[in-house]
């Protein structure tokens, strides 16, 4: 005989038991606070370390330092450099630190994988995959996370170039930055998708982020203009995304926005972005 | 009328490493009602994580298919994932953090709000002995307090089904202990259904209410711990006899006597060992020894040992899981 009363056995009236309150959100709504809640947790991290955020922040300042005097005296004679013929300073700055963004964010957001590697190891990153967060959200989170200190250092960067005759223009800068953010949540999810492909095998990770980054880099203008380089090295550099990149962000932060260039910018922007989440996404459901 | 947990149906799972295919689990039928405690028990490599991550929705199954907390994992795995709480076989802290910060950020993940997640996260500390540590990096922590602090995480979101997969292994046994009064002192509070692996058998025998054995990704055994022992292994019991006569031990050790249990008779220093294979042996014991004083027989001695779990596990499989653990 099973009467109703019976069944009070587990849960009596003196066991002090909250119901359990369960949230179940969805939507977009559903992709933002998750994302949020990711990269919030990312981001404590770094906030937590001031020192190693203060030496991230002087670090392209120090490269910059070091490498624009030499590149106005190496190129001054203009090599395709906006300010070509007897450039100043002014001139490559102009050229130059665009360049010096872009290359912060890449090298940035590509290494997102690389703190993946050792929580996938913990086990960490699999009690964050076991919460209702939304897959992209996780991936975007973390990108965020990487790309995040990188626009602070973007704009201390154009900040502190200013003085030294580089124009800045807000407006075209700032969208600039947005492009590169989604350019860098891209990358950031491919880091991604390597980690989790590399699992415990950090040297795989290590060498194919390093072995995918300085060709992409040089074949992309970013450092030394490529008109001077063989035909080859130009058609490759066709197929860079980088290349779209870096031909962008320097109309941009150069005030300008009619060139068509500024549109392959944004699309080259977009698509590493959807490519990564994607792959990233696969590379989740796989791997786990 | 206890309503179903879990209900998976020929779960499968495969997985392909380069040209080797490793069949992981193949074909796992398990239901588990609301309030149990239910123990997979198994050796390394059985399956049981990936049951676990399967019923988890973490992984999705090659075949076959899974509810969980009224939702099927394939189809519904965020509404699976909001109602369970896992507790995997690593540290889910991240180590740079502070045990307090992962509380909340682990609230946030579910969608808590700041007051809600903050309260809990002060009881969890609270109830699990981690009082003081709030401040401390994971990495800071020994194992017992690391896996305190995963427990509190995975009841971040008041699950009414619990997961945890091997959550003592690798504790000294004080930390084993505490860690298991802990789980039961939740078990109590929140009123959870508890889904567990291990392969610690006497952790298996004294602390689940039921035991799945798994072997080779097939579940060989379903039952209450003492109903297994039961069917699978027979209680041991050794009396010495101070006598030469063989052949009048065995006739006074009758099938009804014994429970139609296996004597088998030895000499050993001039007198004979007696050893009864049965079930029930507590309570064949008396019977045993009246009636070998009643056939004139003296007992100079009489033992009794329990089947173990492992007893189960060896005749089930042919091999010893407590060998196999050491190995
Ligand atoms: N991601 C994976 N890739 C390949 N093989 C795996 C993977 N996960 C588990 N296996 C294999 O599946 C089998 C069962 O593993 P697992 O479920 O972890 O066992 P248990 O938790 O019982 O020790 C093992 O042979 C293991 O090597
Ligand atoms: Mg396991």
């Amino acid at each position: 005989m099973t009467t109703a009363a019976s069944v009070t056995t587990a849960a009596g009236a003196d066991v002090e038991r909250e119901a359990p309150r369960i949230v179940t959100r969805s939507g977009p709504g559903k992709l933002l606070a998750d994302t949020w809640a990711v990269f919030t947790r990312e981001i404590l991290l770094t906030l937590r370390d001031p020192f190693t955020l203060i030496f991230s922040l002087l670090q392209p300042l120090i490269f910059l330092g070091l490498f624009g005097p030499l590149l106005t005296g190496a190129f001054g004679g203009g090599l395709g450099a906006p300010g070509a013929g007897g450039a100043s300073t002014g001139d490559t700055l102009q050229w130059f630190v665009p360049g010096v963004i872009v290359m912060i964010c890449l090298f940035g957001t590509s290494m997102t994988g690389s703190n993946l590697l050792y929580e996938v190891m913990t086990g960490s990153y699999e009690r964050v995959l076991a919460t209702p967060l939304g897959r992209s959200s996780i991936l975007v989170g973390r990108a965020l996370k990487e790309f995040a200190p990188l626009l602070v250092q973007g704009v201390i960067i154009a900040l502190v170039c200013v003085p030294f005759g580089f124009t800045l223009y807000p407006l075209p800068a700032l969208l600039g930055l947005v492009l590169l953010g989604v350019f860098g949540v891209g990358v950031g999810a491919l880091s991604h998708a390597l980690a989790l492909a590399s699992k415990n095998r950090e040297w795989l990770f290590w060498g194919v982020q390093q072995s995918l980054l300085f060709p992409l880099l040089i074949l992309s203008g970013m450092m030394l203009p490529l008109e001077a380089g063989p035909a080859w090295m130009q058609t490759a550099s066709r197929f860079n995304p980088l290349t779209y990149m870096v031909d962008g962000e320097r109309l941009l932060f150069a005030g300008r926005l009619d060139d068509p260039k500024v549109a392959w910018c944004a699309v080259a922007a977009v698509a590493t972005c959807l490519v990564g989440i994607v792959v990233g996404i696969r590379a989740t459901k796989k791997v786990v | 009328m206890p309503t179903e947990m879990i209900r998976a149906r020929g779960l499968v799972r495969t997985f392909r490493r380069r040209k080797e295919v490793v069949e992981a689990v193949k074909g796992i039928d398990v239901d588990v009602a609301e309030g149990e405690l239910v123990a997979f028990l198994g050796p390394n490599g059985a399956g049981k994580s990936t049951t676990l991550r399967m019923l988890t929705s973490l992984l999705a199954p090659t075949a076959g298919t899974a509810e969980v907390a009224g939702y099927d994992v394939v189809t519904h795995p965020e509404q699976v994932r909001a109602r369970i709480g896992f507790i995997g076989q690593g540290n889910g802290g991240g180590f740079s953090y502070k045990v307090r910060d992962e509380l909340h950020n682990q609230g946030r993940f579910y969608g808590l709000a700041p007051d809600v997640y903050r309260s809990r996260a002060a009881t969890l500390i609270e109830a699990l002995e981690l009082g003081g540590l709030e401040k401390r990096s994971v990495q800071s922590l020994s194992g017992g307090q690391r896996r305190r602090l995963d427990v509190a995480l995975g009841l971040m979101n008041h699950p009414p089904l619990l997961f945890l997969d091997e959550p003592t292994t690798g504790l000294d046994p004080h930390s084993r202990a505490n860690l298991w009064e802990h789980i039961a002192a939740m078990r109590e509070r929140y009123g959870m259904t508890i889904v567990l692996t291990t392969h610690y058998l006497d952790e298996a025998d004294s602390m689940a209410e039921r035991v799945v054995v798994i072997d080779h990704g097939e579940i060989v055994a379903d039952a209450p711990p003492d109903l297994l022992k039961h069917e699978h292994a027979d209680d041991v019991l050794t009396v010495g006899v101070a006598s030469t006569d063989e052949d009048g031990v065995v006739a006074a050790l009758r099938p009804d006597v014994v429970g139609g249990g296996e004597v088998d008779v030895t000499r050993r220093d001039g007198e004979l060992r007696v050893v009864v294979r049965t079930a029930h042996g507590a309570e064949r014991l008396p019977g045993v020894l009246e009636a070998l004083r009643a056939a004139g027989l003296t007992v100079t001695s009489a033992s009794g040992k329990q089947a173990s779990l492992d007893d189960v596990f060896l005749n089930l499989t042919g091999r010893s899981l407590r060998e196999e653990a050491a190995a």
